[in-house]
């Protein structure tokens, strides 16, 4: 049985890298990764699993890093936006103007990223149900759409 | 982030569950199970709740369980609404499940922690009661097996450091012809205003409600009253099924209780003219 009873040093696998990082069983996994690691690309948003802005693939599946305590990811793969090396999709997005004041655009590109790699033949409506998972306050929809699609097309 | 420190524990059999349960009840630390984890950390963080232990039950192989087997589905309380929505073994609990919370937050919510959660809708339980499933809970004393229509009065029924192990459906039920409707106030992700799940099964409707009281429910009453082939008037039988609700309807900032039975009284039409047209 694995236990965690307080503070303590704990292995986790970051974009394909083990990290040891000090953290306790209440800490986020969204507070671990941005204080203990400097990974700032997953951002705090309403951290209450409404927006999507720490986005996060956990075992290649999204996941709102928010709602995740570290200790649940031991063992897990973890992939922040960091990780994801000029993907196709962060292409897409600058050739789409997928983004405008960029707050939420790590967290787009994570559940993008997803959608192509686990559905890489989605339709309209399994688009529209994994983008209603984020938030964008600038509105800018219809150019992400836009973006995932062309990849989904293998334009980019 | 959470205000308060705790200790985590991930055990991997269910007596190791519910023993660690009991002796760190015994110890004053007020320990949860702990599923998908969303309601906690989001109360969590408000000091909505509050605990010094947390049992994490994803460890467990019998609540990872998601099997069709013996002429039964076995879906284990870990286990994710995506990974129910994605097998689709039983349509009508992953049409319910893909409109609970967002899509990415389903991978996190399990289905244990949906029927077990405080939030008064529970929709993953609509199905669950239609299909007459049954709920195998654990605890120190052993495991019972119980029909989820007796283990869910208003909300789960759980003696204390007991836990939800698994649910069991009848593989005769995930086929047949079935409704599901949500209508919310505003957005497409929202709690529900009402959420219907509906079977039917030899002709006879099954139906469960969530968002027209404070608790999810399904009634045999108004079930008879639906089922009444001696009164011919569809819009009489549904009226006469909204004046037995057996509780008092919602009147709240998303709907009154008048606008909410109006609502219903659509729903149910839709549903039950969808069934005619299945027929």
């Amino acid at each position: 049985m694995l236990e965690v009873l307080g503070t303590t040093v704990l292995t986790l696998n970051v974009n394909g890298e083990d990290r040891k990082v000090v953290a306790k069983p209440s800490d986020t996994l969204l507070y671990t990764l941005r204080e203990e690691l400097g990974l700032t690309g997953a951002k705090p948003g309403c951290e209450n699993g409404d927006c999507g802005a720490c986005t996060v693939l956990i075992d290649d599946w999204p996941i709102k890093s928010c709602l995740m305590l570290t200790v649940e990811a031991i063992g897990k793969k973890i992939l922040t936006v960091e990780g994801l090396k000029n993907a196709p999709i962060q292409k897409a997005f600058v050739e789409n103007w997928g983004f405008q004041c960029g707050y939420c655009t790590s967290g787009f590109l994570m559940v993008c990223h997803a959608l192509a790699q686990i559905h890489p033949d989605a339709d309209d409506h399994v688009i529209e149900e994994w983008l209603q998972s984020n938030l964008c306050r600038c509105t800018g929809y219809e150019e992400i759409e836009n973006a995932v699609k062309a990849i989904l097309k293998k334009e980019v | 982030m959470i205000p308060f420190d705790f200790e985590y524990y991930k055990p991997t059999t269910i007596e190791e569950a519910v023993n660690l349960y009991n002796k760190l009840k015994s110890a004053g630390k007020k320990p949860i199970y702990y599923g998908g984890g969303t309601e906690f950390i989001s109360m969590a963080r408000m000091h909505n709740v509050y605990t010094e232990a947390v049992i994490d039950i994803k460890g467990i192989l019998e609540c990872n369980i998601h099997e069709l087997k013996n002429n039964e589905l076995t879906i284990g309380s870990a286990v994710t609404l995506t990974n129910i929505a994605e097998s689709n073994f039983f349509p009508l609990l992953s049409l319910t499940v893909k409109r609970i919370a967002d899509h990415t937050v389903q991978d996190k919510i399990t289905l244990g922690g949906n029927l077990a959660g405080t939030i008064i809708y529970r929709e993953a339980v609509l199905p669950l009661m239609v299909a007459d499933s049954e709920i195998v809970l654990a605890s120190i004393n052993g495991e019972r097996r119980v029909p989820i229509m007796d283990a869910f009065n208003k909300r789960i029924q759980l003696a204390d450091g007991e836990m939800i192990v698994q649910v069991i459906i009848k593989d005769n039920f995930i086929t047949l012809p079935n409704i599901h409707v949500k209508r919310t106030k505003n957005e497409k992700i929202d709690y529900p205003l009402i959420t219907i799940a509906a079977l039917k099964d030899n002709n006879k409707i099954k139906i469960a409600f969530s968002g027209m009281c404070d608790y999810p429910l399904r009634s045999y009453i108004m079930e008879d009253i639906l089922n009444d082939n001696t009164v011919s008037s569809m819009d009489k039988k549904i009226s006469n099924a909204i004046n037995n609700i057996p509780g008092k309807v919602l009147n709240d900032i998303s709907g009154s209780s008048e606008y909410r039975k109006f609502m219903l009284h659509t729903m149910i039409h839709e549903a039950l003219t969808n069934f005619e047209e299945v027929n």
